[in-house]
């Protein structure tokens, strides 16, 4: 690990005036720790954040607000979160360990790194980590990766469950920087790689994630998220569905449907929604919405698979959800 | 803050990881920039197993090393070193988390529990009784990190069915795969 100084300030006015070039902000540590023994991250400069006022669930006028350091576990068993989106709820337990849950915040896991093996793996090129080095996923190991929003420069997936609901539910975040504070939904906080797979995102060098904003939407409360993995826990996704549906009788009037595993941002599917509005609640309507998950994927030598599968989750989520 | 990164710094750091120890009363939010030591390290205040230690400390030094090499606490064990194990399992401020990848520097002013802080005048907790009862172990190794979370786990009021142990249970690897003989033990401390 290379060396790096510390500092633990406790307003995030202090932690904004101490953030410079090569400084990194810490909370839970889940990635940032681990990534620095990988000598894959290297700061110079670590900012302990866990002293700053940004935690708790609180229920405001614009929704209910998460702020950035609440723990996983405690967000997953936050009373308005667990009424209100269930969605969210089940995506942050079926994340990662009960242990790794008590200490990971909401803003890092947001902003978690990729577990390609390549990017992790300092003696191959990864044009995430080192820009222009090359992507050795696109003819090699390549099973685990996205089929959508990729790029011949990167085919990595964004690892958040919490990512894939949050997107679903229409949910923004609240950003803090020197300059002011501003609003972005989180639909669009993600970019896909294109030539640049080392720019992941809109947040800007020292910019703080304050909170997480879910807009109300009453049928929330009938919601869901599937994982599918290689073992039944403390793994991450093959494929995610993050879903509700809003029923009408027997008619389907509104749904949310988002996926992750699949992609390298955690991607909401319009088609596979509007595809589902209007329809009757039977399982050859949500075979037919289905059949639009995976418009345009561009699988790799190893990942076909995804294809399908991904199809199938969001059946499986909808008839577990919904009924056939 | 400080400097940026030499070569010259880099090795006055890594020396100054062995530096001494000091054992106290945790000092009241020592100012880290004003803080005295060798170059490049700084002052840690927290409690283990209800006993206050200072230590000064190169920032890099986890919570798992600070008890392993610095206070000889060699219980929590070193599996994986990547948050993948779960060995190195420990409660700070009464919440299972992994020692591995918590900085020491981030548990100023906390209180650490490891599996030396669990039985009292020789006598063994429910949960470590239990395992001791049910064979939850082969090697060994993974057993204070099963034993420290399946702590937990009762208090989290987890672990109704055998189905739900094992899923909260999972952020703990048995390479042996004593898992049966775990979960019975979990079961067996569960009605304790």
């Amino acid at each position: 690990m290379q060396a790096f100084d510390f500092a633990a300030p406790t307003s995030v006015s202090q932690a904004l005036g101490l953030a410079t070039t090569g400084s990194a902000y810490l909370a839970g540590g889940t990635t940032l720790v681990d990534l620095m023994k990988l000598d894959v991250m290297g700061p110079v400069h670590v900012i302990d954040i866990n002293g700053l006022p940004l935690a708790g669930v609180t229920t405001q006028s614009d929704g209910l607000h998460i702020g950035a350091l609440s723990r996983m576990s405690d967000v997953a068993l936050d009373p308005n979160v667990t009424s209100q989106f269930p969605v969210v709820a089940q995506a942050l337990l079926a994340s990662a360990s009960p242990q790794i849950r008590n200490m990971a915040s909401i803003g890092g896991n947001l902003l978690q790194r990729t577990r390609c093996d390549y990017f992790r793996d300092t003696t191959t090129p990864c044009n995430k980590r080192q820009p222009g080095s090359g992507c050795p996923a696109q003819t090699g190991v390549n099973r685990t990766h996205a089929i959508l929003g990729t790029s011949t420069s990167c085919a990595a997936t964004h690892a958040s469950d919490l990512a894939v609901a949050l997107v679903a539910m229409g949910a923004s975040v609240r950003l803090q920087g020197q300059s002011g504070q501003r609003t972005v939904a989180l639909d669009g906080f993600y970019q896909l790689p294109g030539t640049t797979p080392n720019v992941e995102n809109v947040l800007q060098p020292g910019e703080l994630i304050i909170d997480v904003v879910l807009p109300p939407l009453p049928w929330a409360t009938t919601s869901s998220y599937l994982k599918i993995r290689d073992r039944q826990s403390y793994e991450f996704a093959l494929t995610s569905v993050a879903l509700a549906v809003e029923l009408t009788g027997a008619t389907i009037t509104d749904a949310r449907v988002a996926v992750g595993g699949v992609a390298t941002t955690p991607l909401r599917l319009p088609a596979v929604e509007a595809a589902l509005r209007g329809r009757p609640a039977t399982t050859a309507t949500y075979q037919a919405a289905a059949t639009n998950a995976a418009t345009g994927a561009k699988p790799l030598s190893q990942n076909g698979f995804k294809v399908t599968l991904v199809q199938r989750a969001i059946v499986r989520a909808l008839v577990e959800l919904v009924g056939a | 803050m400080a400097d940026g990164l030499s070569r010259r710094h880099f090795f006055g750091r890594a020396a100054a990881v062995s530096a001494g120890l000091a054992v106290g009363v945790p000092t009241a939010t020592p100012d880290l920039a004003a803080a005295a030591g060798p170059p490049g390290t700084i002052p840690v205040s927290f409690t283990v197993n209800g006993t206050g230690r200072t230590l000064q400390l190169d920032p890099r030094v986890t919570l798992l090393d600070a008890l392993r090499e610095r206070l000889n606490l060699t219980g929590t064990k070193k599996g994986c070193d990547r948050g993948q194990c779960g060995a190195c399992t420990v409660h700070v401020d009464g919440r299972r988390v992994l020692s591995c990848l918590t900085l020491a520097a981030a548990t100023q002013g906390r209180a650490v529990t490891t599996v030396e802080g669990l039985a009292s005048n020789g006598t063994l907790t429910p949960v470590q009784q239990a395992f001791v009862d049910n064979d939850g172990m082969q090697c060994g190794f993974c057993t204070s990190g099963q034993v420290m979370s399946a702590t937990a786990l009762i208090t989290e009021g987890r672990g109704s069915t055998a189905d739900e142990i094992r899923e909260w249970m999972s952020g703990n690897i048995c390479r042996c795969g004593c898992y049966t003989n775990i979960v019975a033990a979990i079961q067996q401390a569960q009605g304790a």
